[in-house]
This record gives C-alpha cells, structure tokens and sequence, in this order.
C-alpha cells in the first residue's frame, strides 16, 4: 500500500516536469488527500508552502488544494493536529496540476502534545501535576447551552451538576470535593488566559452561560496544588482552562461552517400527587366539614398547565481563515431556549473575534479575543413550580370572578386575596412580567515577543477585561390576585460589574537543542481587580402604575463594591533525558479583601515525574508506549466568595423603611457591623501521586491519581462570644478539613479499524470529606454548624458541619417503625379502634437517644450526608464509514438525600384547610398516612434516601454526508440526532435524585430533550 | 524600521512590567458608602442616628426593612425581633398564650421542653447581647473626654451625653431581661473594646446591683417625661424599671424591697406625666402614640418602621379561623396565637369586662391539638386600626402596622405599687384604689370595684389588664405558680392536662454556642 503511494506521488513529481514546458504563464496548482495511516481522511489538517504565506486546509474527504503557485522549488509542510508534521520537497513548473497525497502518522500523543497550564504551555511528557485535557471531539452532545455541561462526566474528579431545568441554569462544579465552608468552592475559569469573575450578574441565571459553547476548542482541567498553585490563592478548589476556537488559515481560504440544532424538550418526569378524585375522596373521608366545604368539583391536573413542551433553537455560524497572513475566527451564534416552564425563554446572541497575527518572523506574535454577548430573558415566575400541590379540585378558571384575570384563587370572606394561600399557578405565570438584558463583553490582547538577540526568552503581556451589566425590570398587574394588596408593583434592577486583567511574565526554555536538559523558567506579576455597582434609583419598588412607592430600601447611596489581587509568581520546569521532570512554583498574592498585616499570602509547589517508558529497558516495548509515575505537593489559598471588606469596621446607614421614630420625626439609622480585623487566607495543601499509563500505541490509555487536600484557616460564619462584636455570627478563620480520594480513567480503542471505530472511555471518583475543626475552642460538646434549610416551619434544618464528619451532614431524629415496618407518629392514636389506649408520645416515634424521656436537639444523630463517595462517567463513541453514534453515562453512588416533598407535603396536615385554603398533598401520603407535620416529624430519617443513580445524559446518532453532489461538492453536511437525558436509574421516590445540596424540593425538572443537528460546511 | 519597532515593542513591555506599583496602591481598598467610627463620630448631627439604632433594636431587626441585612445571625430575621422573642419567652410557657406553629423552638416553648439550643432562647440572648454591645460603643464614643477633644459645641455636647444616659438605660434595660430571662450571665461595659476574648460572668445577684445602680445614676440625668420627645426614654422609665426590679427583688437576689418598689412606682404616678387612658382597647390601637398611659413605648409605622416582628406579628400571628383581615388593619392571618382556658377563666364577668376582648366564633375554648387554630379562642387585642375606625398609614399594602408596643404604661405602675403595697412595701388602701381604677375602666363604671383584695386577685388582675404584654412569665414565678403543680394549663409540661414543671425553668439556659466560645460561663443548673 505504501508503495504504491509512493509511486503515484513520483509519478506526479514526474508529470509535474513534463508539464512544465507547456504552461509556465500560469499558476500551478497542488492538490492531494491527507490521510492517517488507517486510510482514514484527515479533517482540517494543514498545508503550507513553507517561507510563504500560502497553504491550504484538508476538508471532510482529507482533500486540499492550493491554486495559483508560482513556478520554483518548495517545501510543504503537512500539518495536523495529533499528528506528526511531514515535509515534502517539490518543484513546480507553471500550470502544473500536481497531486500530492500524504500519509500522516498520529503522534505519541500522551508524550508530545502541547497542553496549556497556567502561564504558558508545556508539553504533555513533562507534565508533573494531574491536568486533563478535554478535546473538541470528546464534547458531549445534544443541545447544551452552557460550557461546563460539555464535559460532565467526561473528567475524573470532577463532579458537574446541572442546578436545574431551566433555560441557561447554571451547574455546580466541584473539583475534588469542596474544600470551603462559607468562601467559594468553585474551580477557577480560566478562558483564553483571563480569569472569569464568577460571581452572577442581575438578569443572567449563570454567568457561564453567557459563553456560547460552540466557540470552545478545548479544556484543561488542573486538578492538584502542583497545577493550580501557579494561580495562588484562587486555586485551592482547581482551575479550568478554556481555550477558545481561533483561526488557523494562513491563506485566503475561507472555511465557512453553519450550524443548527432544533430541539424539543419535553418534561421527563411529573410530581406525583393526587388527583381531584383521589383528593376529594381524600377529604370527604378524613376531613372537617370545613375542609369539605372548600373543596371543588374539578379534576385540574396543574402541573400540566403550568408545564409545556417547549422549542429550543441553536444556530451557529464561524468563519474561519486569514487574510493576508492574518489568521481569523469569526463567529455569531443564537440560542433560543424555551423552557419547559410556560413563558420561561433565554435568548442568547454572541458575537466572537479571535486574530492571530504575527510579525517580525513571528517573534512578535500577537492573540486577540474578543467576545459579546448579549442575553435577553424572560424568567418565569418560579413560584409556579409549586403547582403539583395546588387544590386539583378547582378550576383553572371561575367564571364567577371578574376581579384577579378571571382566575380562580383562593380568597377572604370579604373577597380579598387569602395572602398566606397559595396563588393560582396559571395565573403566577401569566401574570407577571421579568425581563432582563444581560450585555457582556470579554476581551484580551496577548503579545508574545521573543527577544531578537535571545530567542529562548520570551516576554508575554496580557491584558483582559471582564464586563457585564444585566438589567431588567419586574412588573405584577394590580389585577392579580398577588398584586392586589398592592396595587401591583413594577420594579427594576441594574448591576455593573467589571474585572481588568494585566499580566506580564517571561518565559526562558533552552529549546530542544540540548535534549539531555531541558530548562523552562518562567517568572511573572499579574494585577486583576474586580468591581460591581447598583445605582441608588433602582432598589425601590413602585405600585404598577408607578405612581406611589411600596418599598424604599435605601435611595442614598449607591451600591458598589470593589477587591484587587495582586500576585507574583515563577516557574522552574527541569527535564533531564526526557525521563526526569521536576517542576517547582511560587507564588504571592495580595488581596485587598484583608489588612495589610493578613494580605500576603505565599503558596508554594513542588513535583517531580519519571517517564519510566523513556527508560531503555521500555523503549522498544511493543506493549507499553507510555508510562509516567508522578507525584506533588503545593499550598494554595481561598479568598473568593467572601465580602471585600470584611476586615474593615464601619457603619452604614439603613433604609427608609427601617428607621426609628422621636416624637414623629423620622431618623435613619447608623449600625456598625461586626468585622474580624485579622481575618485571613483560607490555605490549602494537597498531596497528590499519579500513574499515566499507555499500552499498544494508545489503543488503551488511563491514569490513575491519588490525593489528600487538607484546608486549614477555613473561613466559615460562627458565632462569637456574646457582648464581643456587633454581630452574634462572624466570618472567621477557624476550621481545618480534608479530602482525600482516588481517581481512575482510561480510554480504550475497542475496535480500530478502517471503517469501524469504537471508543470507550470510564472514569471513576472516590472521594471523602471530612471536617477536622471548627472552632478555635475546640470542645466536644459543640453541636457545630447547622445548615440545610427545608420548606416546613421557619428555620428548621437537617445538615449539621461537625467534627470528623463530612459537611453536609444529615442531622436528624431516628424513626421508631412498629412491627409491621410503617413509622410510627407521635400524637397519633395507639389503636384507633381503642382510643382509651391513648397515643404515641414523642418518645415512642423517635429514639430518645440521652435517655432523659424528653426529644429535643439532643436526641438528634449524624447519619449519612449529601455527596456521594463515588460518582463515574461513561461514554461510547462508534464510528462505521459514514455513521457515528456517541452515548454518555453518569452515575452517582453513596449520597442520600432529604425529600422534603415527602415530608412537609406528605401529611394529611399539609392539606391546610383551616386557614380557607386546600393544598394537594404527595401520594407518598399512603405510605405512613401521617395526620400532622410537626417540628420533630419533619426532623425524622425517615424522609432521607439513597440518591444513587445512574444516568443515561444523551444517545447520539449521525452521518457524514461529505460533500453533497448537488451543491457542486462545495457543501458538506453532518447531521445527527440526539436524545439528552434520555433516563435515570434509580431508587430514589421523587422526581430527580439530582439535586445539589440534597435536599429535594420544588425542583424545576430537568427536561429530555430531542435535538436535531445539522452541521454545513462550505 | 524593523528594529524601530522591535524598540517600540521592547519599551511597551517594559512599560507593563513597571506598572506593577501603581497597583500596588489598589489593595487599599475601603467601602465607598460606608463611614468609619471617625467620621461617623466626628459629626455631631449623627449621633442621633446612632441612637436611633439602639432605639430600633427593640422593634427592627436589621438595615431594611422589613427584613434584610439583618442584625442577628442564626435565626429567621422576623423571629430575632427583640419583642416578638421577647413575647415568645415570656408568654408562650405560661397560662395566657399557646401558638401553633412548627417552627423550630416553638412547641418547646408551648411545652416548657426547651433546651440551650432552642432558637428562640438563643435570639433573645443574642438579640440582648447586641444591644448591649451597640449601646456600648456608643457610650464609649460618647464619653465627656472624646466630646471634649471633638470640639463640639456646649449645646451639642449636652444634647449628646443625653443621648448617653439614654443608651445607658436601654443598656440597663437588655441587662434587667438578661437578669430576669437568664440570671447569670456574661458582662461587658463601654470598657471592653471589640475583640475576640472572652468576657467575664457576672452572677444574678451582681446583675440587680448594677442595672440598680445604673438607673439610680440615670435616673435624674434622663430628661423629665415632660420635656422628652415620644419615644425616647425619660427619667420615668428609669424609675419604672427600678420599680419592677424592686417588686422581683426576692426572685432576682433574694432581698424584700417592695418598698422600695412601691417608692419609684409613686414617683412614676406622681410625675404627673402620665394618665389613664379611657379606653382600654385604644391602648393597643394604630394611633396608641397619642395615648396619654405609655411611659415607654417601642415604636413602629406601617411605612418607616416595618418589621415581620413586633406588632405586626402580635396582630398578624392572632388572626385565623373565620376572622377577616381587613377588620384588623392587615393583609394577613398567620393563625398562630389562640388564648388558653384558665386564662379566659380569669374573666368572670366575661363581657362587661372592656379587656374581654375574644374572638370566641368557631373556636373552642378548650385545646387538645396544639396546631389547630381553633381550639382556644383567638384574641385580636392588637388591631392596627385608629381609635376612630380609620385605616392606619399601611393603606396601601395592608402589610404592616403602626401600633406602637407598650413596652412600659402607667396601669402596669398602679399594679406595681398595689402588690408592693399589700405585701407591705407601701400604702395598701392606696393601692386598692389604683386596681380599682383600672377597674372602674373597663368596666365603665364602680359597679365591679374591689372592696378589699388579696396577692391572688392581684395576679389575675395583672393577666386581666397586662395580658400578651410580656410580663406573665416573671409575674407566675414571683408568685410561685410557674413551675408548681398547683396550677396548670393545657400543654404545661408538654401534656394536654398540664403537670408540674422542674423549677430549673424558672430560668432559661445559656445558649451552647456561648458556654463553647466563653469558658467563664457556667451553665444554669438543670440544663
């Protein structure tokens, strides 16, 4: 087979010379196929003559062509990415046809790519620190609308949920567990070398989601101290680098490609409650004449009129190529996404411009990103997703009513709305308007300069800004039944916010010249500040007609806020023989969040790695083509997430509705609020030791990664000593936590053949957290933390952050089961059908775990908490000629979860009744039948569940068309169809066991969606 | 012209390299809005403000209203107010009141069962801590000597330390309910700076000595009720407090000093500041500012002051059943607080009495579910309604209200002194005629006076005219009713018939979280 390419391309060489003579007026014209070593056509590869600036890109079929060469002698370069470059000498004559097919073998891929790490780029072989790259092609797909969502469950260590259903709804990203109590546990974004503010802005569900995803190339996941550490005190919880896609023509080659994706997403799975039968048979049985009275005679099914199958269009269009040695990426792209909650929609319009020019014979190298986006959004009102629990037994409508849009809600004897009654569901959503314009722009300049007089150091500055403002405005008629009391209301808000970006650093590498040692120093300062801003107008709330105002929060002072960092930092990489690598960092930051004496923090780095298959004795080994043993150790630090100036002692002024009165006259108030002046960086060391593993050329790949992180100082709210601030509760550094884990990924190239390809790759997480303290007093007797708030009274809560337990932990009452298995209810009758028997004490219903007769918090145990100990990804990818097929799978094992829905709304007392108002209930109800919700009952474990599951994110299916012979061969088509969140396995009785934080309730339901994609290129 | 520019790109990077100092400056970050003790101090117009706030920390919560940056961490914002905890503690775990809610700590208190974790226990303590703390910046801030090296002027300098006395009383005040509440407990002065340390404990008897002595030392320093502008705190409400803590004396310290009570009680009645008002209900109305009874008032309004606790929650919380609203002044009924029998059993005359004020209709009056508003009846002693009918500055929302709390009134004085008195601290047929004067008021005329009366008609006089008004627990443990078996309520000791409770819950526990941070305190006994 090679042979006999070698022969066509002779051959050619030969035509090429007997050609010569008849046309040297005109330009010659190179084409040929670009190919792997299976044969199989490579896309987007690259040829270029070299010393021009001429070349030409492969498309689908591997083909390319450049026209109009001038007669002479050349060298073309073949290039692609994850292959080896070839260069080829040729000499043309004038209107030469010449064919040039090549042959590119794939690089040792795990070895030689070039991967982005913080501050420049290395390459993969001296990688000392657990970094994971995620390619274009590994991208999850189906209609995503938020970047993070391309690599859920694709990345070891790295657990990314969705927060909901809603349209452009952000996901919670954790890296290796949370390292944090109060500050932030979110990862670092990094995109195009700007770090990301990743604060919300007014008006956008999610900061993220206005980066259109269509535009991401690739990410770069660093997960331990000795890759983060680089980013100091914003690297304890990892750093997510994203590259953008940038234009790699060098020509005046257009490359042009439309992409559209049209969905459906439909709800995957109702609430399940009673029907008007069921519920008023329910009633009619059970309950007081007062609650029979208000019942109706319908059978409103309320999820489904608050709930829609809702369109979702995405429609992407790039161009890509350069002009005149100035390489291009131009992109627009819109997304509409309807949500499944009725009027819920998120229009997304970006606009994205990436240059890559170069000068001076590219020593001066220039990167221009810039981004706009714009989102305009209509959030539906989210009170209506309390609609499974609306009295099925009314109508929709009452004909009756003129007054609240003709809708039926649930009123005083005096024809006022009830205002502890819930509203009508329909009438929430249809009646009320919020409407918001998010603009953001993203931009950065990057120059790298080599030095003329020494070309292995190199200078690079950047400078990049972050801005966004959001504003929008809520309006609620006065003809509703939620504005009635007052008037309506209509109010707007704004926000600002700001980050700039300038870095400068050198990089020193002695190039590969001396290959025993190679040498990569880099050394560096960066300044980023951040700022947001409300205007003073905006906080008011007026009545619909705007002419009198309902709420005046405080109209004196705008608000505005502001914090900067400022670090230094440098780099020493030291390979010797290709088989040793050391790597050390350091870096100091200042941050303006603490006193002078506080600000600097020091966040060092060491880890080494042994490419063991560099080694002799493994050189030859047809087996084993990569093996790397690394280890590290780094600090880094936390600062974000919490206020900036909470060193600071100071006094503000509150608003007009909170004033105090002195003989009728009006004042104001001036509170000091608490403050701790020696509040600090909140340090995290991590430990981690890796294996990388390569057998049979890459046809099966994996790493393996262990790690401890151990965060002391943590910054968590606590209280102080009563009399000592002015605030009971105060951020404080006071705690210390671990996590430790384990970390298993491989990729195996099942079946490798011309015209078939299956890819599968797995992941799998360990993780463990445990809390080590948490006050300065350390004393056992401290309950700890209580967090996780449930709907259900005001202020109960079920998770507890206590000592040598995970966060999160579940806190609650242990439920006796009589001997038939059904919980038992405190209050209820022992036998109903002996009532001198009397009723079940607290005691009886919950285990008095002190002994001392009576249940209180004391009795209350640690069980279980909300992260699960194991959470793995799966996906398949399949290719055979033509067709493709990919499918991805995330499971989570070990968590548990609350369901609040079972226990505030699965009680006969959770029917209401009393107050002139009905609610549906859960049909959990029939499992225990319990009449009352009481404080301790909504307390008890027996409303805690496994949160196991596994879930099947997307199946895909598509074809390659190639280019399409009617067009001329000039388009080519891609089309696929995708189904997303296609089913969940599971134990769990509610909708979702996918809910952050673990407690379930009143979820906006993650739609299926089905999606049809259709990919042009021109 | 190539080397030109390699020079230019040479000089702009050499430029960014050096800008690193100009950032430098940047990490001196301050709030733009907020203002510093300096500022804040140096301008005599604010001290006012200040005041206000410790004002506000009896009826707010925090810097919005009506909720929103609030002052207490830990617990709903609503719930933190200091009345409305106040109220919780004081009338939930005795015979006047039950609420029917689930919120955390609330059947505790219905119960008698509450632990050092209780939330409500834990808010009042806080909530008291943090007016003290408050109160004792300012009084440092406001010292002779800082006036002094201001330079203020002589007349704002007197109005400032005004200003002092007063924060000195509100002081005395969260000190007199820790003293009562909690007993023993941590002490801090304008002498202890803010700052992590551990504050010592001062014993319940130390306690009485030092709010005594306080409000002796402010008695006459205090503006007289005359001159003082509604709201702010007179030389009569020192005297007022000094009188309740004289007339507890034996519980708080062991010493009989009703005498001593019956003295500052006089000197309130015969301030000549203050009178009865004619119309019971009218004290606890909209317009109950124009109320010529109150000594010492904690203020609300519809618009400018608004809080989820306080009025709003005394009015709001009683509302349920088949009760409207609207006849209230308010959007809402929580159907929460319901009276309970033995309470109503105080009325024998039922509705003759003016203070007979029940909503009786689809309610029983006895309670066998503590969550069901309709057992015990349900009592709208608070309206948020002028005393003419009219509706009150809320018209538009109908959310909040504008009754002002009457934290301290003349009728509780008369009461003062007529116990005082019969337990031989003063004139006792002097004391007669002040019940009979409350008598005479609800009932319109002498018909129901008292010929003569004994300590027990006392006490059920005190729940007939103070009901709801924050004092029943400490009047049931001065006369040993609150814990004995001798007298029971439904839900006393968590059983529907009642039971005799340890006497440990005479006082409440010191929250967990402050016997962990502060190892000088000792935990009451019995917890």
């Amino acid at each position: 087979m090679k042979n006999v390419k070698i022969n066509l391309i002779l051959w050619s060489l030969a035509l090429n010379c007997i050609c010569f003579g008849f046309s040297f007026s005109q330009g010659a014209t190179i084409s040929g196929t670009i190919s792997d070593s299976l044969g199989k056509p490579i896309f987007r590869a690259n040829v270029v003559l070299e010393g021009k600036s001429r070349g030409a890109t492969t498309d689908e079929t591997g083909k390319y062509s450049i026209t109009m060469v001038e007669p002479g002698n050349y060298t073309l370069i073949f290039k692609a990415t994850e292959f080896q470059s070839k260069k080829q000498e040729v000499s043309i004559t004038a209107g030469q046809n010449i064919k040039i097919d090549m042959v590119l073998s794939a690089v040792n891929r795990q070895l030689d790519e070039v991967v982005i790490i913080g501050y420049g780029t290395t390459r993969t072989s001296d990688l000392t620190g657990a970094a994971t790259v995620v390619n274009e092609k590994n991208f999850n797909q189906g209609s995503v609308s938020t970047p993070e969502q391309l690599i859920m469950g694709k990345v070891a260590g790295v657990k990314i949920n969705t927060n909901d259903g809603a349209p452009g709804s952000g996901s919670t990203i954790r890296l290796r567990g949370g390292t944090s109590i109060n500050a932030s546990n979110d990862p670092l974004i990094v995109i195009d070398g700007v770090p990301l503010d990743n604060g919300g802005i007014a008006g956008a569900a999610n900061p993220l989601s206005l980066i259109n995803p269509n535009d991401i190339a690739s990410f770069v996941i660093l997960k331990d101290a000795s890759a983060t550490a680089i980013y100091g005190s914003r690297g304890a919880n990892g750093v997510i680098l994203i590259t953008t896609k940038k234009g790699n023509g060098l020509n005046d080659e257009l490359k042009v490609v439309l992409d559209t994706k049209q969905s459906l997403s439909t709800i995957a799975k109702y609430a399940d409650v009673l029907s008007g039968d069921e519920f008023r048979q329910l009633v009619a049985q059970n309950g007081t004449q007062e609650m029979i009275d208000l019942l109706g005679n319908a059978n409103t099914d309320w999820q489904r009129e608050v709930f829609r199958n809702a369109f979702v269009t995405d429609n992407n269009l790039s161009l890509t190529g350069g002009i005149k040695g100035l390489p291009y990426r131009l992109s627009v792209g819109n997304r509409i996404e309807n949500g499944i909650l009725k009027r819920d929609q998120f229009n997304r319009t970006s606009a994205s411009l990436n240059l890559t020019p170069s000068f001076l014979d590219k020593h001066l190298m220039l990167e221009i990103n810039f981004r706009y986006v714009q989102s305009r959004s209509f959030f539906a009102n989210r009170g209506a997703l309390g609609a499974a629990f609306f009295d099925p037994t009314q109508n929709v409508y009452n004909d009756s009513l003129t007054e609240f849009g003709g809708y039926q809600e649930w009123l005083f004897d005096n024809g006022t709305p009830n205002t502890l009654a819930p509203k009508n569901p329909l009438a929430l959503l249809n009646q009320r308007e919020d409407i918001s314009n998010v603009n953001r722009y993203i931009g950065n300049a990057k120059v790298t300069y080599k030095l003329p007089f020494f070309p292995q150091l190199k200078a690079v500055v950047n400078v990049g800004t972050d801005r966004s403002s959001g504003k929008g405005n809520i309006t609620v008629p006065a003809a509703s039944a939620s504005g009635f009391y007052t008037q309506g209301s209509y109010s707007t808000y704004n926000q600002s916010k700001e980050n700039r970006l300038v870095e400068a650093y050198l990089n020193f590498n002695n190039g590969e010249k001396n290959s025993k040692h190679l040498i990569d120093l880099t050394a560096g300062y960066s300044y980023q500040d951040w700022d947001t801003y409300r205007p003073s107008d905006t906080t008011s709330t007026y009545n619909e007609s705007q002419d009198s105002i309902i709420y005046e929060p405080s109209s004196l002072f705008p608000f505005y806020t502001k914090n900067a960092l400022l670090s230094y930092y440098g780099r020493g990489i030291y390979t010797f023989d290709n088989k040793y690598v050391i790597n050390a960092t350091l870096r100091r930051d200042g941050s303006s969040r603490f006193s002078p004496d506080t600000r600097w923090g020091l966040f060092p780095s060491f880890s080494v790695a042994y490419i063991i298959s560099n080694e002799n004795f493994l050189k030859e080994s047809e087996l084993i083509n990569m093996l790397k043993l690394r280890a590290g150790y780094g600090v880094t630090g936390q600062q974000d997430g919490i206020g900036d100036y909470s060193y600071i002692s100071n006094y503000y002024e509150g608003a007009t509705t909170a004033q105090y009165a002195f003989g009728g006259q009006f004042y104001t108030v001036f509170r000091p609020d608490g403050f701790d002046a020696n509040l600090k960086w909140e340090t995290t060391k991590s430990y981690n030791i890796g294996l990388d593993i390569g057998l049979r050329n890459d046809r099966f790949s994996g790493s393996i990664d262990i790690y401890r992180k151990e965060t002391s100082d943590l910054l968590a709210v606590v209280p102080v000593a009563a009399g000592t601030n002015f605030t009971n509760q105060i951020l404080t550094n006071v705690g210390s936590m671990r996590n430790e884990g384990i970390e298993v990924s491989g990729n195996f190239g099942v079946i490798a053949k011309k015209d078939l390809r299956l890819d599968v790759t797995a992941n799998a997480t360990f993780n463990r957290n445990t809390v080590l303290k948490l006050s300065q007093i350390s004393d056992p007797n401290a309950t700890g933390i209580f967090v996780g708030g449930i709907a259900g009274g005001i202020g109960n809560t079920v998770q507890l952050h206590q000592i040598n337990y995970p966060t999160f932990s579940y806190f609650l009452y242990e439920q006796i089961y009589d001997v038939n298995n059904n919980p038992i209810e405190s209050g209820a009758l022992i036998d109903p059908n002996n009532p001198s028997l009397g009723t079940y004490k607290d005691t009886d219903a919950f285990v008095d775990r002190n002994n001392d007769g009576v249940i209180n918090v004391d009795d209350r145990y640690i069980f279980e908490k909300a992260a699960p100990d194991w959470f793995i990804g799966m996906a398949l990818n399949l290719t055979y000629k033509n067709w493709f097929f990919g499918m991805s799978m995330r499971g989570e094992l070990g968590g548990y979860i609350y369901n609040n829905l079972h226990s505030n709304s699965g009680t006969f007392q959770a029917i209401n009744g009393t107050q002139g108002f009905l609610n549906n209930i859960s049909s959990l109800y029939y499992n225990e039948e319990f009449q009352n919700t009481t404080d301790r009952q909504l307390l008890s474990d027996h409303y805690l569940e496994k949160a196991d599951f596994m879930r099947l994110d997307y199946i895909n299916l598509g074809y390659k068309f190639g280019k399409l012979k009617f067009t001329g061969d000039k388009i080519g088509l891609n089309a696929s169809l995708t189904v997303s969140n296609v089913m969940v396995i599971t134990k769990y009785s509610g909708q979702d066991p996918e809910v952050n934080g673990g407690i379930d309730n009143n979820f906006y339901p993650r739609p299926r969606v089905y999606s049809l994609n259709l990919t042009f290129d021109f | 012209m190539k080397s030109f520019y390699k020079s230019l790109v040479l000089c702009s990077l050499l430029l960014a390299f050096g800008a690193l100092n100009s950032c430098k400056k940047q990490l001196n970050q301050q709030p733009m809005y907020g203002l510093n003790a300096a500022a804040v101090y140096g301008d005599p117009e604010n001290y006012i403000h200040v005041l206000a706030k410790l004002y506000s920390g009896l009826s707010m919560t925090g810097l919005q209203g009506p909720a929103g940056k609030g002052d207490i961490a830990g617990i709903d914002e609503g719930f933190s107010a200091y009345v409305r905890v106040l109220f919780n503690l004081q009338e939930l775990p005795t015979d006047e009141v039950i609420c029917g809610w689930n919120d955390p700590g609330i059947p505790d208190l219905n119960k008698n069962s509450w632990s050092a974790e209780n939330s409500f226990v834990k808010g009042m303590y806080y909530r008291i801590y943090y007016q003290i703390t408050l109160c004792n910046e300012f009084i440092r801030e406001s010292s002779d000597a800082k006036l002094e090296e201001r330079g203020f002027s002589d007349s704002d300098k007197a109005k400032i330390r005004t200003y002092r006395e007063e924060a000195r009383f509100l002081r005395a005040l969260s000190y007199y309910h820790a003293l009562d509440l909690f007993g023993n407990v941590p002490f801090v002065t304008e002498e202890d700076v803010v700052g992590a340390y551990q504050p010592e404990r001062i014993s319940r008897e130390q306690l009485f000595s030092y709010v005594e002595s306080e409000l002796k030392d402010i008695e006459d320093k205090l503006l007289a009720p005359s001159a003082v502008p509604y709201g702010r705190a007179s030389s009569a409400a020192a005297q007022f407090l000094l009188a309740k803590l004289y007339l507890n004396a034996e519980v708080y310290n062991g010493t009989n000093q009703y005498a001593n009570c019956a003295t500052y009680a006089q000197k309130v009645i015969n301030s000549g500041a203050f009178a009865l008002d004619d119309n019971y209900p009218e004290l606890f109305m909209a317009d109950n500012h124009n109320s010529p009874e109150i000594i010492f008032p904690v203020v609300y309004d519809g618009l400018y002051a608004q809080t989820w606790g306080g009025t709003t929650f005394l009015v709001c919380a009683s509302l349920g059943g088949s009760m409207v609203p609207a006849d209230y002044g308010v959007n809402g009924k929580w159907a929460g607080l319901r009276a309970k029998g033995p309470f109503v059993d105080k009325f024998p005359d039922s509705t003759l009495d003016a203070r007979f004020q029940f909503y009786r209709n689809g309610q029983t009056k006895d309670i066998i579910s503590m969550s069901s508003f309709s057992q015990g009846y349900a009592l709208p002693k608070f309206k948020n309604k002028t005393s003419t009918g009219g509706n009150a500055s809320n018209n538009n929302t109908s959310a909040f209200v504008d009754i002002d709390f009457p934290m301290f009134r003349l009728a509780d004085a008369y009461l003062m002194y007529a116990e005082a008195a019969l337990r031989g601290g003063g004139d006792a047929s002097l004391g007669l005629s002040y019940v009979n004067a409350l008598r005479e008021r609800a009932y319109g005329n002498s018909t129901y006076n008292f010929a003569s009366i004994t300590l027990d008609d006392i006490l059920d006089e005190r729940s007939r005219e103070l009901h709801w008004e924050a004092t029943r627990r400490t009047d049931l443990i001065r006369f040993g009713l609150f814990t004995s078996a001798d007298y029971l309520w439904p839900f006393k000791g968590g059983v529907v018939g009642g039971t005799g409770l340890s006497d440990h819950l005479k006082l409440y526990p010191l929250p967990t979280s402050d016997l962990i941070l502060n190892p000088n305190l000792i935990q009451n006994p019995g917890y």
